[in-house]
């Protein structure tokens, strides 16, 4: 099943087939290119690649035991970090739980990261959550939950607060094609709608939601279709295209702040890989289906796009490659080594102050730990 | 008799009803052609067919509100909420629905329906693939609510459940889908609801427990016999309606009482269980009935252990009920 590619458009425009502005051989349509700096385009290109070096070795250290999950994105680094490159700094995102290349791009530290994928004490979320569910505010980035679907509405309050206090921001969030059937899709479509809130829903059509596919979820055309029944705008794009990503993601920024309201921008990409580590996609689906999405892999496009500029050598891949191995590894090693949170953790932060029944659990906790 | 793990007998409760009864479906989230992702209701599509057995769009108030439809008609659904984590955006679709359809239409509509969804922690989980949300359940009126701790039972209450003709909220505790293993009678058999087990006779202490702690109370009650403590050992099994006898009886009969539960104190069923006891057994109790419980906290990933109520947890509330 590969993405359903009719005419291709100008600008993204609803309803007139799948935005893309890079070719397979990395050319690009210049009327759409949104023109990144050599430094915007290489950064955008690193953080893809350190992307999926960092989930290759996340799958490994499960495998070994090392840590106990890990949710990853291979195949849909296009959309995720092209989607960050799309945004300002001063702009929100709302996370799923697949999208560390966003914030990765926005400068999210490596060993932060992997404190929270050990669980360790040096976790900025103490442990408490499993491996991937970490919160970034310092990056405006918000805290990965598990439930589907949740943090649509919850991006709508937020663009429209951010509005009505005068500023010129956007909240963007992220969700895959599963979620659209979650009420909450519908909800936050509807309100933002009515609201005219400046967000964007970002969805990674990768065409699986754990074993289900898209057909299952769905009797519209496409995802982006549903957009029109809320009165919001809503665009295809080709999800393992960078470039058209961005574009895409800037535009939708910037009708937002300009007061124009919402837009969908559905991605169309793929999930390569597992849903997760414990997943085993062989039991539902065919090798086959994977090999052509395999073939348009978003990070080769875009390396293909900067050899072309003449602002990529073959010895530069080469040194991102070995610098991301390192820094990861520099990373796993420094939060192997770091003991678990206190038990403290556990009964603290439940309130801003912590209630009397709390002090007497943690105080139970502290003695049941001396009986083992 | 086959020696089967919970996953295994569940399927086979699902598969036995299925081919007794034409009503009966199954639906939810990835139940269909990978069977589950605990893999419960493998092979079961391939045996019935996508119209009986398949995978809705991923939205709990739509798989509960239409099951709900659907028993309403006549059939028996059997939906899956793949964690119960994760039942929340059907909660008014139970709670305010099928709990109330046979009180609020006069008995012109029942909602014979079975939601079967994993629950509890020691899985490394987390937050969200951990919670043991048992108490909101029964706290609504018209829910019958079900917690099985081993194979056996697991297939035995399940086929009863199908068969009632209320909404039953059933409970799989998850760490012991495949630890927990036992003999599984072949076919049709049924463990009534409503209808605790004792698992081991004692004279000294009363412990009352549900679903992956009946695990951890047996292995205190096991230390505490070494001590030369006599424990007797509840099973709840139905959760509600609770099968009250058994518990006042062997409150009655031991003076010293535990509740074990995994999920948090506060309004926990154990909070009930305790209000029962002395409202009943008030005079025989020869200590304060004691809690040995999660804490009033969301379900923390590395140290899931600290919260779990462990064993020597168990061991320590029984000595403190024993030394009162
Ligand atoms: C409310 C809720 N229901 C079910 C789940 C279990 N679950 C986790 S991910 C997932 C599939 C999500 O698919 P999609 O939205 O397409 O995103 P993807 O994982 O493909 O990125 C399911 C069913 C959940 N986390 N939350």
């Amino acid at each position: 099943m590969a993405a359903k590619k009719t005419k291709p458009v100008v600008a993204p425009t609803p309803n007139s087939g799948v935005f893309s502005v890079m070719k397979a051989d990395g050319s690009v349509d210049a009327r759409r290119d949104p023109k990144l700096s050599t430094a915007a385009a290489r950064h955008l290109y690193e953080t893809m690649v350190r992307t999926r070096v960092l989930d290759e070795r996340m799958t490994m250290l499960q495998r070994q035991g090392r840590i106990g999950f890990h949710i990853g994105s291979m195949g849909e680094e296009a959309t995720i970090v092209g989607s960050a490159a799309g945004l300002d700094a001063g702009d929100f995102i709302f996370p799923c739980y697949r999208e560390i290349g966003a914030a990765l791009y926005r400068g999210f530290s490596l060993e932060t990261y992997m404190h929270n994928m050990f669980g360790t004490a040096g976790d900025t979320v103490k442990g408490r959550q499993m491996p991937d569910h970490y919160s970034a505010r310092e990056i405006g980035f918000g805290s990965v939950s598990s439930p589907v679907g949740t943090q649509i509405p919850q991006a709508v309050g937020y663009a429209w607060a951010a509005r009505h206090k005068g500023e010129k921001s956007v909240a963007l969030v992220y969700f895959g094609e599963g979620a659209t059937s979650e009420g909450d899709f519908h909800v936050g479509l509807n309100f933002a709608g009515v609201m005219k809130a400046p967000v964007i829903f970002l969805c990674r059509n990768n065409h699986w939601a754990i074993s289900v596919p898209v057909a299952r979820q769905t009797r519209s055309e496409n995802i982006a279709v549903k957009a029109e029944a809320y009165g919001i705008r809503g665009v295809q794009v080709d999800g393992n295209d960078a470039l058209a990503v961005v574009a895409a993601t800037r535009e939708a920024a910037e009708r937002g702040r300009h007061g124009e309201g919402a837009t969908l921008i559905e991605c169309l990409t793929y999930r390569v890989g597992a849903h997760s580590t414990s997943d085993d996609p062989r039991v539902y689906r065919a090798d086959e289906e994977v090999v052509p999405w395999r073939a348009q892999d978003g990070i080769d496009r875009m390396r293909r796009y900067l050899e072309r500029r003449g602002i990529w050598k073959p010895s530069d891949e080469e040194t991102v490659r070995t610098k991301a191995d390192d820094a990861v590894k520099a990373a796993i090693k420094t939060a192997e080594a770091t003991a678990e949170p206190d038990l403290e953790t556990i009964f603290e932060g439940v309130f801003a102050e912590q209630p009397w029944h709390l002090r007497e659990e943690w105080d139970e906790a502290a003695r049941a730990r001396d009986l083992k | 008799m086959p020696t089967w793990n919970m996953i295994q007998a569940i399927n086979d409760a699902l598969r036995v009803e299925m081919r007794r009864d034409p009503n009966v479906v199954v639906l939810g989230e990835d139940v269909g052609k990978f069977g589950g992702v605990f893999r419960a209701t493998e092979g079961l599509q391939k045996e019935f067919g996508d119209e009986r057995v398949f995978d809705t769009p991923l939205s709990e108030g739509g798989i509960m509100g239409t099951a709900i439809g659907m028993a309403v008609y006549g059939l028996r659904p059997v939906p899956e909420i793949q964690f119960s984590d994760f039942i929340y955006p059907a909660f008014d679709q139970i709670v305010n629905e099928a709990a109330k359809f046979r009180y609020r239409s006069g008995g012109q509509f029942t909602v014979p329906m079975v939601i079967r969804t994993p629950c509890g922690g020691g899985i490394r989980g987390g937050h969200y693939h951990s919670q043991s949300p048992e108490a909101y359940f029964i706290h609504t009126a018209g829910l019958k609510v079900v917690m099985p701790s081993n194979p056996h039972d697991a297939k035995g209450l399940l086929l009863s459940s199908i068969r009632d003709d209320d909404p039953v909220v059933f409970f799989e505790p998850k760490r012991i889908y495949r630890a927990a293993k036992g003999e599984v009678p072949e076919g049709d058999y049924t463990v009534p609801l409503g209808k605790a087990a004792i698992l081991r006779e004692g004279r000294d202490a009363t412990i009352i427990t549900w679903g992956a702690m009946v695990h951890e109370a047996l292995a205190a009650a096991t230390t505490l016999e070494g001590d030369g403590v006599g424990v007797e050992l509840i099973d709840l099994r139905t959760l509600w309606p609770v099968d009250i006898d058994s518990i006042v009886d062997s409150a009655k009969k031991t003076g010293r009482v535990v509740v074990v539960h995994e999920a948090p104190r506060t309004c926990g069923f154990g909070a009930e269980i305790v209000t029962l006891i002395q409202e009943r057994a008030f005079l025989h109790l020869e200590a304060p009935i004691k809690r040995v419980t999660g804490y009033d906290t969301p379900f923390p990933y590395t140290l899931e252990n600290d919260y779990l109520p462990r064993a020597p947890r168990i061991v320590d509330g029984v000595r403190g009920v024993l030394n009162y």
